[in-house]
């Protein structure tokens, strides 16, 4: 679960991560309100979005009075920001983070991640800060600099000094950056984060280490421990037929192509998604029915696919373990009977009880096309959208 | 010979009392593998698919004299269990739960590491070694007997692998479900080493995914070991959008790293056959081996 730069914000002032003061506006009106409240001459107003690089397309700007606020403000809300990570769709800003400027002598990044190989999260840090670290790790590997957290000791003191000495830090700055990573730590280690990175952690006028950005990710599967977290969960970032089968336990990502495709298990429904592209057509999505494929899951997957207006045909391949084929047969003679489906539908059906469902399938008086093989499957629901040309 | 499971095995259930842990445990023993015992807190003394519930994997063993473990708990005391099964000092435990966070396995493999307890998954469908034992949620049938070895980060994909290796008339030696979190216990390197030294494995069919370095470093390994086996990849999520999880919670293309393109590249550069289809599985493994 990803959440917005303000919320993260929250969370680090409650556990004593220095950021600059701010508020969250959801109207110009608000934004103004805000601005008077923290009484400063600079702010930021920064776009509240779910995705990075939001400076570069237009979504941060500085105002140094109140009237710089107000055009701001109405620039940047409502509009559609484009950045790297939204793709060229964008994505609408409906709220803004109003905060005071602060007084940068330097920029770093701060970061931790789960390091998959070494299976342990690590700390990682680099003097390069304000940049996409991507950039960095590719073209300057060595400016990063990384501690691998013991997860019984839990970051140490000692890592969190070096980490400082690292970023070149000197006198107090060290002492309020030690407490920072330490305190950084634990909100990520105490929330079950998957990421968090304060790009840029800056370096004060004054000395002080603060974090000026803050992105924060949340490992779904830690979320049953945290209910309190999804109170900052903002469905208006989310896809809404994503949302939609979600509410189903249904693992839907729409991607932009004409085949749909309907497949049990994650891997399976990857490897669908390439076949229909290695036979010439593009996935319209991914949809993964999980464990229980019956009528009524089978049902809602049309219907989301459906939402789509792109979609062209649709692909089921299900292989049946614990799903028994006969049951995902009657299923999706169930739901074509429910939801209009007026594309053609190419069935695959391989595993448990699939000679029952064949039989099912071919004396309905609908009309599938039926695949015998995964490459026959793949064949027939691309030919479906090209016009049998192939 | 199989590897991990085979005629030795004595197997338990954590969690046997359970939905799951009772609808795959029946399936499990109807397979014939030489199940012995379950195990759930609070629950011992019953007795549960015709075996004996213990409260605890230690009294199991104890008893039983078990040396495999399969838990089916739930997500916020999966950790715990494959905890439990590895103090207990057994030799194999099979996590098939999904979704356990990821910072309870970074605890649990901190915690084994040292320890001889091999771990397979979690969020996997286990092991299998055709006719011998299955412990795991993969359908039996579909399965024979062989000389291939199967490792996959995928479930359902596996079973489409397995039936395109008997549709080719191959057998399998073991199929082994590794998991599909980014957090796991044995790898693709841990398999491949099994499988190079097993006699009765003659070639190896690699079924990997977007997300992490897991299939880089097989690869490197593969050459620094110069494998003679011969062995058909595949790797699901080419065209998976980057930054998306997949299903699984490891099948995410993150900072730019895990990509099929990266993966296909290290394999290809270690001599592996990777097919572009998952429908050529079958096919490549049995000309692989016929050319041999």
């Amino acid at each position: 679960m990803k959440i917005h730069e303000y919320q993260a914000k929250e969370l680090f002032r409650q556990n004593n991560v220095s950021v600059p003061e701010g508020t969250v506006a959801f109207s110009l009106e608000e934004a103004l309100t805000a601005y008077d409240r923290l009484n400063v001459k600079t702010v930021v107003v920064k776009a509240q979005i779910h995705a990075g690089g939001r400076g570069k397309g237009g979504g941060v700007k500085l105002a140094h009075s109140r009237n710089e606020v107000k055009t701001h403000a109405e620039e940047i809300l409502g509009m559609n920001l484009v950045t790297h990570q939204t793709g060229p769709g964008g994505k609408e800003v409906q709220r803004l983070l109003i905060e005071s400027g602060v007084d940068i002598a330097r920029e770093c990044y701060a970061g931790i991640v789960l390091d998959r190989a070494e299976k342990q999260f690590v700390f990682m840090v680099s003097t390069e800060g304000g940049v996409e670290i991507e950039k960095v790790a590719a073209e300057t590997p060595e400016k990063i600099i990384k501690e691998w957290i013991d997860p019984e000791k839990g970051l140490t003191e000692d890592q969190a000094r070096n980490l400082a000495i690292a970023l070149e830090m000197t006198g107090t700055q060290i002492d309020s950056a030690v407490e920072i990573f330490l305190a950084v730590w634990k909100v990520f280690i105490e929330h079950d984060c998957s990421l968090l990175e304060i790009n840029p952690l800056v370096v004060t006028g004054d000395d002080n280490v603060m974090a000026l950005d803050a992105k924060m990710n949340f490992d779904d599967n830690g979320l049953f421990r945290h209910k309190e977290l999804l109170d900052y969960k903002d469905e208006s970032e989310e896809d809404a037929a994503e949302l939609e089968a979600s509410k189903y336990q249904l693992n839907y990502i729409k991607l932009d192509g004409n085949v749909g495709c309907m497949v049990n298990g994650a891997g399976l429904a990857m490897g669908t998604m390439d076949i229909i592209k290695l036979y010439g057509g593009e996935p319209a999505n991914f949809l993964d029915v999980g464990g229980v494929a019956n009528a009524e899951t089978v049902a809602n997957g049309f219907r989301i696919i459906l939402s789509d207006p792109n979609v062209k045909s649709i692909l089921i391949n299900i292989f049946g373990g614990i799903v028994r084929c006969d049951r995902v047969a009657q299923g999706v003679i169930d739901a074509m009977d429910t939801v209009n489906v007026s594309i053609p539908v190419v069935v695959r059906l391989e595993g448990t009880n699939a000679k029952q469902a064949a039989k099912l399938l071919k004396n309905s008086s609908l009309e599938f096309l039926v695949a015998t093989s995964l490459a026959d499957a793949a064949e027939k629901a691309v030919s479906a959208v090209t016009g049998g040309g192939l | 010979m199989s590897v991990l499971v085979g005629n030795n095995t004595r197997l338990i259930i954590q969690g046997i009392t359970g939905t799951e842990g009772s609808f795959h445990g029946s399936q499990i023993k109807e397979y014939g593998t030489n199940l012995v015992g379950g195990v759930t807190p609070r629950k011992g003394g019953q007795e549960v698919l015709g075996v004996p519930v213990f409260n605890s994997v230690q009294e199991a063993k104890a008893e039983t004299d078990c040396n495999t473990s399969v838990i089916f708990v739930p997500p916020a005391f999966a950790a715990g269990a494959v905890i439990e099964a590895v103090e207990a000092g057994l030799e194999l435990v099979i996590c098939i739960t999904e979704g356990i966070p990821a910072a309870d396995m970074v605890k649990v493999n901190h915690k084994i590491k040292d320890l001889p307890t091999r771990l397979v998954g979690p969020n996997c469908p286990g092991v299998i070694s055709p006719g011998k034992a299955k412990v795991g949620i993969m359908p039996g049938f579909i399965h024979e007997p062989g000389t291939i070895g199967v490792v996959s980060r995928s479930g359902t994909l596996t079973y489409e692998a397995v039936h395109q290796l008997v549709a080719a008339g191959l057998g399998q030696s073991t199929s082994v479900g590794i998991g599909g979190d980014p957090i796991i216990g044995t790898t693709f390197i841990d398999m491949l080493s099994l499988f190079a030294d097993d006699d009765e494995t003659e070639g190896i069919v690699m079924i990997g995914e977007i997300g992490g370095t897991a299939e880089e470093e097989a690869a490197q390994w593969v050459i620094e070991n110069n494998l003679q086996k011969p062995v058909v990849a595949f790797i699901a999520g080419q065209t998976a959008p980057p930054g998306r999880r997949m299903g699984h919670a490891g099948a995410i293309i993150a900072g730019g790293k895990g990509t099929a393109a990266e993966k296909v590249t290290s394999l290809e550069t270690a001599g592996i056959h990777v097919v572009k289809s998952p429908a050529d599985i079958g096919k490549a493994m049995a000309e692989a081996t016929n050319t041999k």
